[in-house]
C-alpha cells in the first residue's frame, strides 16, 4: 500500500465511510491471512481440550452432575461457561465459524493464483547462473542445436520454454512440480469441505438409543416412528423429530460368546428389518447383527451396543390371578454380568387408587447369570447364562409412580422407603422356578430370563460428504508433502576454441523453489547427462 | 482360538531381553557420547557440509567440500563403542521383532491388541526410524536420547501394563484394526524421533547463543541445520502415515460406534496432536518461524504424543480405552 503516500491520494480526505471501509479491509486481510487461520486452529485444538479432560454432557450426563456437585462454585463456573458441552459452546463455535471465513478468505486469492501460475510459462534464464544454488557449466564440442534438441528431449515431462537472448546465446528454462501446488490446494479445500459439512453434520444428524428384548416377541420391535419410540434421542440442532427415516426392526435373538477366562469374544444378533417399499408390503429381512457390522438401510444404520438379562417374575395374588412381567435389568458389572434392577407390579382388582397405591409391589435385586453363592451373598461367576438366580427384596406399597416425579425403572424410589411408604416385606435367593411367599399368601416366582440388547440408531446425510473431502485432503496432502518444485536451465553459447574449433558452452543451473533437500541428486543427474556428450578435454 | 501358552512366554522372554539388550546399547552410545572425540568431529563435518548443501552460491554438491575430512577412519576406542551399541540395537530390535511375532502367533491376530502390545509396537517403530536415520546422518552418538524413551516407554508397558495374551474381544475385531492401529502407531512411533531431535536442537541453540548453558553437553552435539533437518524428514514422513490414521479410525468409529466423530478423548487430542503438527509444517514455510519455534511447536507435539498415548488411555474414560 505504498501508493497512499502519493500526493494524488492525500487530497482524498479520510471520510468516517473511508475509514469504515479501511478498518473493514484490514480486518479481512487479518483474519484471511494464513498466520490468523493456524492461529485459529491452534485455538480450536485448545479450545478441544477440556473437552477429554473434563467429562462431557452428551457423552456422560451424570457423571457431569456429579462433578458439578463435587466441585461447588467451580463446578458452577465451568457450567456456566459451557465448559460440559465443550463442542456446542459459544466459543467453540464461533472459533469454528471465524476458522472457516479464513480459510475461505485465504484460499480464495490463492485460487487465482494457482491458476494464473498454472498458465504461465517458465521463467526468464537468470543472466548469472552460476549464482544459484545448483550450477555447473563446460564446453562441449558439438552444436548449440544439438545440445538444446538433446535437453529437450533430456526434460521430457518438465514443462519449458527456448528462449533468443543477446549474444547469440540460446537457453531453455524448464520447471517441474506443479501438481504440489494441486495437492496443496486440494488439502486446503478438502479442509474446508470437512469443517463445512462437519458443520451441516451437526445440524443434520441425529442418534437415539433404545433397548428391546431379543426374543422376537413385542417387546423385540422397534419403529423408527417418533422420538418417543427411543430411550434417549440425541437431535441434531435442525432434527425436530417429525421427520425420521420409517424403518421397523424385531430382534429375534441375542448370542454371546466367550472364551474360558471369561472374556467376551462376540456379540450378535438376528434379526429382520423393513424399510423403503418392503413397509407397504410388509416384507422382512434378516440381518446378522455384529458389533462392527452396523445394519445400514435407507439412510439409517442400526448399531448393537450393549446388553443384558432380563429376569421374569410371575407373582399370583391371593385372589388367583397371575401378572408376568419382565423388564431389563442393569448391568452392574460388566465382566461378570451381575444385574439389579427393580420389576414392579400393581396389584389387581383394586380400584379405589388410594388402597391401590398401598399394595404396590417391587421385586428389587441382583441378578447373577451364573450363580455363586458365599454364605447368602449372591455374586456371579461369570458372564454365561449358565446357572440364573436372583436375590430379591420384595416391596410393598406406595411406589411412587403416580407422585408425577420421574422414575428410573432400574430402581425404586428411596424416598417412599424412606417415608415408610414403601416395606420391605421379602427377602430371598431364588434359582429358576424357585418362589417365595408373602404375609398375605401372594407368591413370587422367578420364571426365567429374557436378554435385552441395547441398540442406537444413527442418522447422518452429510458423512459421505465428510468421508470424500477427507480422502481428497488426504491425496492433496501426498502431493504437497513430497512432490518438490523445481527449476532448470540450460544455456548454451557459440565459442570458438583453438585451431578455430567450434564449441559450445553449457551451462547448467537449478534451484528448489521450496526444501532444498535431495533436489542435489536429481540435479547431478540431469546436468551429467546433459554434459556428458563429447566434452572437451582440458 | 485358544492362546498358545508357551509362545506367548517366548514372546515375553523376548520382549524382556530386547529391553535389557537395548539398556546395555545405551551404556555403550553413553559411552561413547561422553568419551568419544567423534561427536565433536561429527557436529563440526556435518557443519561444514551442511553450510554447501544448504545453497552457497557457485558450487554443486557433486564437488567434495573443501577441509573435509580424511576419508580413512580412525578407530578409537569411543567409535568401536557407538559401533558395538549399533549393533547392540540392531540386536534388541530383532528380538523386539521377534517377540511382536511370537505373540502374533500365540494369540493368532495382530500383536496390537492392548497398551502392552500397543507400546511394543511404537517403540519397535521409534527404533527402526532411528536405524534409517543413523544411515543418513552422522548422529550415532545421540542414539542414547532416543534409546532412553524407548526403554522407559518399554519398562512401563512390561510391568504396569502389561496384559497376558489373550483374544480381542469383540468391538476390537475389525480388519480396521489392522490398518487404523498399525498407521497410528507407525506414525506415533515416528514422531518420538523429531520430538527428541527438536529437544536437543533447543538445547543446541541454547548453548551456541550461551556457551555456558548445557557447555559440556552442547559442543559434542551436532549442528542445528542437521538435528532440524532430522526433525523436518521424519515429521514429514509420519505426518500423512498419522493423518492416514486418524482417518481410518474416523471411518472404522462410524462402523463400531454408530459415527465417525464425536469428540472422545482420544479422538479429541490425536486432533490437538494434528493440529500442533501441521502447525510445525506451516512454521517451517514462514520466515521468522523456522529453527527455535518449529522446534518448540515440534516438541510441543511431542508431548501432545505421548499424553495421548498415557493419560487419555489410563485416566480418562472414553472408548477408546482398551482394557
Ligand atoms: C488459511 C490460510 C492458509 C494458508 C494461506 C496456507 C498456506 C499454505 C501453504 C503456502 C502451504 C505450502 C507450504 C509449502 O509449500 O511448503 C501450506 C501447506 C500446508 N498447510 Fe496450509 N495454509 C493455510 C491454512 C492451513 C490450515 C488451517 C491447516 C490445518 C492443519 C493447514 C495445513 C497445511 C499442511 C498440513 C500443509 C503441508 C505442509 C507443507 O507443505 O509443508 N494449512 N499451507
Amino acid at each position: 500500500m505504498t501508493d497512499t503516500l502519493t500526493p494524488e491520494r492525500e487530497q482524498y480526505r479520510p471520510t468516517r465511510i473511508r475509514k469504515v471501509l479501511a478498518f473493514l479491509r484490514n480486518t479481512w486481510r487479518g483474519l484471511t491471512s494464513m498466520r490468523t487461520a493456524l492461529v485459529l486452529l491452534f485455538l480450536l485444538a485448545l479450545a478441544a481440550l477440556p473437552g477429554a479432560l473434563l467429562p462431557q454432557r452428551d457423552l456422560n450426563e451424570p457423571k457431569v452432575r456429579e462433578y458439578i456437585t463435587q466441585h461447588g462454585w467451580w463446578g458452577q463456573l465451568l457450567d456456566r461457561l459451557q465448559f460440559f458441552d465443550v463442542y456446542a459452546s459459544v466459543w467453540f463455535s464461533a472459533i469454528y465459524l471465524l476458522l472457516m471465513v479464513s480459510l475461505v478468505g485465504c484460499l480464495a486469492p490463492r485460487s487465482v493464483d494457482y491458476i494464473r501460475s498454472m498458465r504461465a510459462k517458465p521463467v526468464l534464464t537468470p543472466r548469472n547462473l552460476s549464482r544459484m544454488p545448483h550450477h555447473t557449466r563446460a564446453e562441449l564440442d558439438a552444436d548449440p542445436d544439438e545440445v538444446l534438441a538433446a535437453a529437450t528431449k533430456r526434460l521430457r515431462g518438465w514443462r519449458k520454454v527456448e528462449r533468443e537472448e543477446k549474444n547469440g546465446a540460446r537457453s531453455i528454462s524448464a520447471e517441474r512440480g506443479y501438481l504440489r501446488e494441486t495437492g496443496n490446494l486440494f488439502f486446503h479445500f478438502g479442509m474446508l469441505g470437512v469443517i463445512i459439512t462437519f458443520a451441516l453434520g451437526a445440524m443434520y444428524s441425529y442418534e437415539g438409543q433404545v433397548i428391546v428384548f431379543a426374543d422376537g416377541s413385542d417387546a423385540s420391535e422397534f419403529c423408527n416412528s417418533g422420538i418417543y419410540a427411543y430411550d434417549s434421542f440425541n437431535p441434531g440442532l435442525r432434527v425436530d423429530g417429525t421427520q425420521l427415516t420409517p424403518f421397523c426392526f424385531r430382534v429375534n435373538d441375542f448370542k454371546a460368546t466367550y472364551a474360558d477366562s471369561g472374556q467376551p469374544i462376540a456379540y450378535e444378533s438376528n434379526l429382520e428389518y423393513q424399510s423403503g417399499d418392503d413397509l407397504a408390503d410388509n416384507t422382512w429381512r434378516p440381518y446378522h447383527l455384529e458389533v462392527n457390522e452396523p445394519l445400514r438401510t435407507d439412510g439409517d444404520r442400526v448399531y448393537l451396543l450393549d446388553h443384558g438379562f432380563a429376569p421374569e417374575f410371575t407373582v399370583t395374588f391371593p385372589d388367583g390371578s397371575t401378572r408376568t412381567h419382565s423388564i431389563q435389568w442393569r448391568p452392574v458389572d460388566n465382566t461378570t454380568g451381575l444385574s439389579e434392577g427393580a420389576t414392579k407390579f400393581e396389584t389387581p382388582g383394586i380400584t379405589d387408587p388410594v388402597e391401590r397405591r398401598e399394595n404396590q409391589l417391587a421385586v428389587t435385586g441382583l441378578f447373577a447369570p451364573t450363580a455363586m453363592l458365599q454364605g447368602k451373598v449372591l455374586t456371579s461367576a461369570g458372564p454365561q447364562l449358565t446357572d440364573p438366580a436372583v436375590a430379591v427384596d420384595v416391596m410393598r406399597g406406595d411406589l411412587g409412580v403416580d407422585s408425577g416425579r420421574g422414575q428410573s425403572i432400574f430402581e425404586i424410589d428411596q424416598s417412599m422407603v424412606d417415608s415408610g411408604r414403601l416395606e420391605r416385606v421379602a427377602r430371598e435367593n431364588l434359582e429358576v422356578g424357585q418362589q417365595l411367599r408373602l404375609d398375605d399368601g401372594t407368591t413370587v416366582r422367578f420364571d426365567g430370563v429374557n436378554q435385552w440388547v441395547s441398540l442406537q440408531v444413527s442418522h447422518d446425510p452429510t458423512q459421505v460428504w465428510v468421508l470424500g473431502f477427507a480422502v481428497a485432503m488426504f491425496a492433496g496432502l501426498g502431493g504437497s508433502l513430497f512432490i518438490k518444485r523445481r527449476r532448470v536451465w540450460v544455456r548454451v553459447t557459440p565459442a570458438q576454441g583453438a585451431d578455430d574449433q567450434r564449441l559450445t558452452v553449457v551451462e547448467v543451473g537449478g534451484l528448489a523453489r521450496t526444501d532444498q533437500a535431495g533436489y542435489g541428486e536429481e540435479f547431478a543427474k540431469i546436468a551429467d547427462d546433459l554434459l556428458s556428450g563429447d566434452r572437451k578435454a582440458r | 482360538m485358544p492362546v498358545n501358552e508357551t509362545l506367548s512366554q517366548y514372546s515375553d522372554w523376548s520382549y524382556t531381553t530386547a529391553v535389557a539388550v537395548y539398556v546395555l546399547a545405551m551404556v555403550f552410545f553413553l559411552v561413547e557420547q561422553s568419551f568419544g572425540r567423534k561427536g565433536k568431529q561429527a557436529a563440526a563435518r556435518t557443519r561444514s557440509r551442511e553450510l554447501v548443501g544448504a545453497g552457497a552460491p557457485a558450487t554443486t554438491e557433486t564437488t567434495p567440500p573443501a577441509g573435509a575430512p580424511p576419508a580413512r577412519p580412525e578407530r578409537t576406542r569411543a567409535d568401536r563403542m557407538g559401533n558395538m551399541g549399533v549393533a547392540l540395537t540392531v540386536l534388541g530390535a530383532l528380538l523386539h521383532l521377534l517377540s511382536l511375532v511370537l505373540r502374533g502367533l500365540a494369540t493368532d491376530r495382530v500383536p496390537w491388541g492392548n497398551m502392552y502390545e500397543y507400546i511394543a509396537i511404537i517403540c519397535f517403530v521409534t527404533v527402526v526410524t532411528w536405524l534409517v536415520v543413523l544411515r543418513k546422518s552422522p548422529v550415532r552418538h545421540l542414539s542414547a536420547f532416543v534409546l532412553l524413551p524407548v526403554v522407559m516407554l518399554m519398562f512401563i508397558g512390561g510391568t504396569w501394563l502389561y496384559a497376558i495374551a489373550a483374544p480381542l474381544q469383540p468391538a476390537l475385531q475389525s480388519y480396521w484394526l489392522v490398518i487404523h492401529v498399525s498407521a497410528a502407531a507407525v506414525g506415533s512411533g515416528i514422531f518420538l524421533i523429531p520430538g527428541v531431535a527438536s529437544l536437543l536442537y533447543l538445547v543446541k541453540a541454547r548453548n551456541e547463543t550461551n556457551p555456558a548453558k548445557f557447555a559440556r553437553f552442547g559442543p559434542k552435539l551436532p549442528g542445528l541445520e542437521v538435528l532440524d533437518r532430522i526433525a523436518y524428514r521424519t515429521t514429514v514422513f509420519a505426518f500423512p502415515v498419522f493423518t492416514f490414521g486418524v482417518l481410518c479410525g474416523a471411518v472404522w468409529a462410524e462402523a463400531a460406534w454408530g459415527r465417525f466423530w464425536g469428540w472422545d478423548p482420544k479422538e479429541t487430542v490425536a486432533f490437538i496432536a494434528w493440529v500442533i503438527y501441521a502447525a510445525y509444517l506451516h512454521s517451517r514455510a514462514t520466515a521468522g518461524w523456522r529453527g527455535n519455534r518449529a522446534a518448540v511447536i515440534n516438541v510441543i507435539g511431542f508431548a501432545a504424543t505421548v499424553f495421548n498415548l498415557f493419560f487419555v488411555n489410563l485416566v480418562t474414560v472414553g472408548l477408546h480405552s482398551y482394557a
